[in-house]
């Protein structure tokens, strides 16, 4: 498992999940930090594309071996792709989170929300 | 423990062609051709691939399965929550009575007397125990009893005209009352843990109104505490006219001592697994009761167990099963309950009688103080404190988070490690509200020298893991497995042999 | 000090000093005096063993077992002959006193006696997941009803009136908390008629055999079910999946029933099992401990508890279903009587039911005033109406030692006279020749008197 990051190019959700925006599209994540909290995950929900979701609000839920977590959506949208081979290979969310451990990809109806999310350094504060 | 090179294999792989344990007697009649019979479109194929093995295969693999497993006849086992009591041997004896494990559910009531008398006296045990007048036998489990609890609660509210639609728990909750909640078709409100380790109050006082059907709760708590507001918590909820429920897991704590129907409590379920001896099994089987008030009885499920005076001839009253209730909440399953369970719960009841029960109470939670004391004593609680500073009652809580920041273990590794040492380790992450928690229930038929050694072996992982934390991490190493890899098993759930 | 426990007066006092309190009285100081029992609990003294013992052997005494008559009472649960070493097995402490298998590494003698009793009922069901055991069968339909109104959201069930009585009246306990509809399905010649099923309904239930005996079509009745949309529920006896093609092979959804006919006491009706199995679709939905297969660190094959998210003690209100404590040890009866049995002793056994059930409807059919409740196939319990009240019949042949089965009357108001009679192996062709005498003989008497003038 890799060590704790946070990258730079991405903004976060206090409940613990990520947003990469690029033009009006985002794709959302867990964080390192949740997918450590979480332990294994072993399984994943995976929602359908057509899907709106609401910023703040939970989209799909995550399973480990001894717990639930909902997914909270950092933003507000449509889903307009899903990352099929996680259901596949959970495993993937633990092992690259920010990357082949992305969720979904998103429309955004609202792109100002960003402006409520938080740096690298401000999300990685609020975990001291 | 035995070890066998073929010990992982399953009754299946031992399975060969034309082997045979059941021998059927002759059949004795004129045998008509099956196909008239049951026609083959109505009949299978092939027959189910079950083993094809005979009687000494059979009992040496289930022997030496057992052997795979730990269990309370032969060690300690402080389970938390889980009551693990000694299993007096004389009720198997008793249980295994032809009279009453040959007894078929349909017969006719006459002709069950033994069974529905036992039932009654039962019942009356568990009235005196709970301080409530009425008595269902029939949940079988304690998560059944919660539901029938909600479900009489629901039943009650409508008869009064009323559509409730919340059920509250405190934080501390064991999981099957919030899933109970749901499955009774009730939405679930959360209640917050003060920093004494009772229900908050106020959070209590904001969130009760008139459309709160019930609180549930069980006192002690989960946490081992006694809930020293319950009766301004009993009057907050009666004044909106909710029922208060009684989760009766922790009732080895007060037998004798206070009841839940003093305490305010309209409904009370037992855990006769717990409190009153039914082997666990290995998880069942065990059975729910529930005690009510008058104003719950209306609602208690078909058939009650009930006696009859007699008709004035001079005879013995009769006991019998009373279906007539009009506004009862219905049947929760079949029959009239888990009785096997009834035999062994009264003849704990009966062995113990009235002084011996309140002896039980007493050396629990003597016995909990004791062990929680010798923690000290030994040092654990500098990284195992308890997660509040008050006397506990049969049980306690500690939690791990300052021997998992200092010395690198979690909860889960010291309770790998009390495996390699012979006894079953405590148990652990629950309650929620503790983080790194360790519930330590040591029931009142242990010796103070078990709990002595006890508080010893936890010391001395402690040492250990302080010299190096990561014999604990990798633990257990004695035991028939080691870590099992339960990610795996969740991710692609092998639930079946493949044939 | 009691027969259990082991505090001495120099014990306690030991405890009391390192605890820090002067009294026993101290530890319980929490608890409000006005909520203080001031008196003993209103219960006898302690007895010793022995007269425990006696105590319970007379109450068993006043019990008429069915090794005091003769007895073909069926309904649910059945009175077959439990071979010796189910209990042998079942006594030993390592199965019978341990908890539920939270810490796998010394728990994988129950982990993997579950797993082969998943195995054994998925063979029976024809279907893929079993869960390892929930309470009995009627609570099982209700369980199932549950797993079916959260997968469907649909507001009503449609079940058979050849389901079990308790099994229906159980979910309908259950219905009405969920303000679900129960759309009862008659019974037609002895057989479910489904009624025309629209987009509303969210299971369909029937029973295999149904309660009156009757080999049901399974495949047609899940056909409907799916086509309007709707989950297909079979409860079944799981004997007779022996011979009798399995519902999951007729494309039912789940399978649920009551398993004390397979290796457990009657008990005066519990403690049994009930089963459940379901589709591989349905696998997170299921209720219940479900035991999986694994490796541990060293490569060893080993069992757990899996999918435990579903559970109570992880997803909580979420859950699947409240059920913790479930029954264990009789499904390990349960599996080792499958084991005991064997592929080709059960399929021994269910064809000497079959037979001999045969026999027992024939020869009664033959008495003047028995007929046959229906003529559909049956394997080891059929429906018989009566041409005298059926009270009465029953009162004259238990003063004959006979037991003759269950009357129908207050469940079948539409078989006022109807009585449900179960073969077991235990019952021989002589015990059925007793019978059909006795039983002859009784309904005969009591014509007469219906016959005879005032």
């Amino acid at each position: 498992m890799a060590d704790a990051s946070y990258p730079d190019d991405l903004l976060y959700h206090p409940e613990h999940d990520w947003a990469r925006v690029d033009d009006g599209t985002a794709t959302f994540g867990i964080t390192w930090y949740a997918q450590d909290a979480l332990g294994e995950v072993v399984f994943f929900e995976v929602p359908e594309v057509g899907k709106t979701v609401a910023k703040d609000e939970s989209y799909t839920e995550i399973e480990s071996v001894k717990a639930v977590s909902d997914v909270i959506a950092p933003l507000s949208g449509e889903i307009v792709e899903v990352n099929q081979a996680i259901s596949e290979k959970p495993e993937t969310l633990n092992e690259d989170p920010y990357g082949e451990g992305w969720l979904v990809k998103v429309r955004l109806s609202d792109p100002s929300e960003t402006q409520s999310l938080m740096d690298a350094g401000a999300y990685e504060a609020t975990l001291q | 423990m035995i070890r066998g090179a073929d010990d992982h294999l399953t009754i299946f792989e031992r399975s060969r062609p034309g082997r045979r344990a059941f021998v059927a007697p002759a059949v004795g009649v004129p045998e008509g051709p099956l196909d008239e019979l049951i026609p083959p479109t109505l009949r299978r194929a092939e027959p189910p691939r079950l083993p094809e093995v005979s009687e000494p295969e059979i009992v040496r693999h289930f022997n030496r399965l057992s052997q795979r497993n730990f269990d309370l006849d032969t060690g300690f086992y402080p389970l938390g929550s889980c009551t693990m009591k000694h299993n007096p041997k004389l009720h198997e004896r008793v249980a295994a009575l032809p009279g009453h494990a040959h007894l078929h559910p349909l017969q006719d009531p006459t002709r069950a007397q033994g069974a529905l008398e036992l039932m009654w006296r039962l019942q009356a045990a568990l009235s005196e125990i709970a301080g409530l007048p009425h008595v269902s036998l029939q949940p079988s489990a304690g998560s059944h009893g919660e539901l029938a609890g909600v479900l009489l609660t629901r039943a009650y509210h409508e008869d009064r005209g009323e559509r409730r639609t919340k059920v509250l728990t405190p934080d501390t909750a064991h999981g099957t009352n919030p899933a109970t909640v749901t499955m009774a078709g009730y939405e679930l409100v959360k209640l917050g843990t003060d920093r004494h380790g009772n229900v908050d109050l106020d959070d209590l006082r904001a969130k009760v109104d008139e459309d709160v059907a019930c609180l549930m709760l069980t006192n002690p708590s989960t946490l081992g505490l006694f809930e020293t507001g319950i009766e301004e918590i009993a009057a907050v909820v009666h004044e909106v006219g909710a029922t208060l429920y009684y989760d009766g897991a922790n009732l080895n704590a007060i037998m004798g001592i206070t009841r839940p129907g003093d305490m305010g409590f309209d409904i009370v379920h037992f855990n006769l697994h717990k409190s009153f001896t039914q082997p666990h099994g290995g998880g069942g089987p065990g059975a729910g009761p529930i005690a009510v008030s008058d104003r719950i009885e209306p609602f208690l499920p078909p058939p009650q167990v009930v006696r009859r005076t007699s008709h004035g001839n001079g005879s013995e009253p009769a006991y019998d099963l009373d279906y007539e209730r009009p506004k009862s909440i219905g049947r929760l399953r079949g029959f009239q309950g888990n009785y096997g369970v009834f035999v062994r719960s009264y003849a704990y009841i009966r062995s113990l009688g009235a002084p011996g029960l309140r002896e039980v109470s007493e050396v629990a939670v003597l016995n909990a103080n004791y062990l929680l004391a010798r923690l000290r004593q030994e040092g654990v609680l500098e990284y195992l404190p308890a997660a509040h500073e008050r006397l506990c009652m049969h049980e306690f809580v500690l939690s791990g988070a300052p021997m998992k920041r200092e010395l690198g273990i979690k909860t889960l590794d010291l309770a790998k490690r009390l495996l390699d040492h012979g006894v079953h380790p405590p148990t652990v992450y629950f309650p929620l509200i503790v983080d790194e928690a360790l519930l330590v229930e040591p029931t009142e038929t242990e010796t103070k020298e078990t709990l002595d050694r006890f508080a010893g072996l936890i010391a001395e992982i402690l040492r250990e893991a302080r010299n190096d934390p990561e014999v604990a991490r990798n633990a257990p190493y004695t035991t028939p497995v080691r870590r099992l890899d339960e990610a795996a098993a969740a991710r692609r759930p092998v639930v079946r042999q493949p044939l | 000090m009691t027969q259990y426990t082991s505090v001495t007066d120099d014990d306690r006092r030991q405890m009391l000093e390192a605890i820090g309190v002067s009294s026993v009285e101290d530890l319980f100081a929490d608890i409000p005096a006005r909520l203080r029992l001031a008196r003993p609990l209103a219960l006898d003294p302690g007895l010793s063993e022995q007269e425990v013992y006696a105590e319970l052997r007379e109450l068993a005494e006043r019990n008429v077992s069915t090794d005091a008559e003769l007895s073909f009472l069926g309904a649910g649960m059945y009175d077959h002959y439990i071979p010796a070493l189910i209990d042998s097995i079942l006594q030993r402490s390592e199965f019978l006193t341990p908890y539920t298998p939270y810490q796998p590494e010394v728990s994988q003698g129950t982990l993997q006696a579950m797993f082969e009793y998943q195995t054994a009922i998925s063979e029976l069901t024809g279907l893929p997941v079993s869960n390892a055991s929930v309470y009995e069968g009627p609570s099982a339909v209700a369980a199932a009803g549950y797993l079916a109104k959260l997968e469907k959201g649909r507001r009503r069930f449609v079940v058979s009136r050849g389901v079990h009585p308790h099994a229906r009246e159980a979910l309908a306990t259950l219905a009405r908390a969920w303000d679900m509809e129960v759309e009862e399905a008659p019974l037609i010649d002895g057989l479910t008629r489904l009624p025309d099923l629209d987009e509303d309904v969210s299971a369909v239930v029937v029973q295999q055999p149904n309660f009156l005996g009757a080999v049901e079509d399974l495949e047609p009745l899940a056909g409907a079910a799916h086509r309007s949309g709707s989950l297909a529920i079979c409860a079944c006896d799981p004997l007779p999946l022996a011979l009798l093609r399995p519902p999951g092979e007729c494309g039912f959804d789940i399978a649920v029933g009551e398993g004390q006919t397979l290796g457990n006491r009657l008990d005066f009706g519990g403690p049994s099992f009930g089963f459940f199995a379901a589709t591989q679709e349905l696998i997170r939905r299921v209720p219940g401990r479900i035991a999986g297969e694994t490796r541990d660190v060293d490569g060893r094959r080993g069992f757990v508890l899996t999918l435990q998210t579903r559970e109570q003690h992880i997803r909580r209100e979420k859950a699947t279903s409240n059920i913790c404590t479930a029954q264990a040890l009789n499904a390990l009866a349960g599996v080792i009587y499958l084991s005991w049995l064997g592929r080709q002793g059960i399929v021994d056994l269910v064809t000497l039911l079959v037979h001999r059930t045969a026999y027992a409807r024939q020869r009664l059919e033959a008495v003047p005033g028995i007929s046959a409740a229906h003529e559909q196939p049956v394997v080891r319990e059929f429906a018989a109406n009566l041409d005298a009240p059926v009270d009465r019949v029953l009162a004259r042949c238990r003063e004959q030692g006979i037991n003759p089965g269950y009357p129908l009357g207050r469940d079948y108001p539409e078989l006022p006279n109807g009585l449900l009679v179960a073969i077991t192996e235990q019952r021989s062709r002589q015990d059925i020749d007793r019978l059909a005498d006795g039983l002859g003989a009784a309904v005969a008497a009591e014509r007469q008197n219906v016959e005879a003038p005032a």
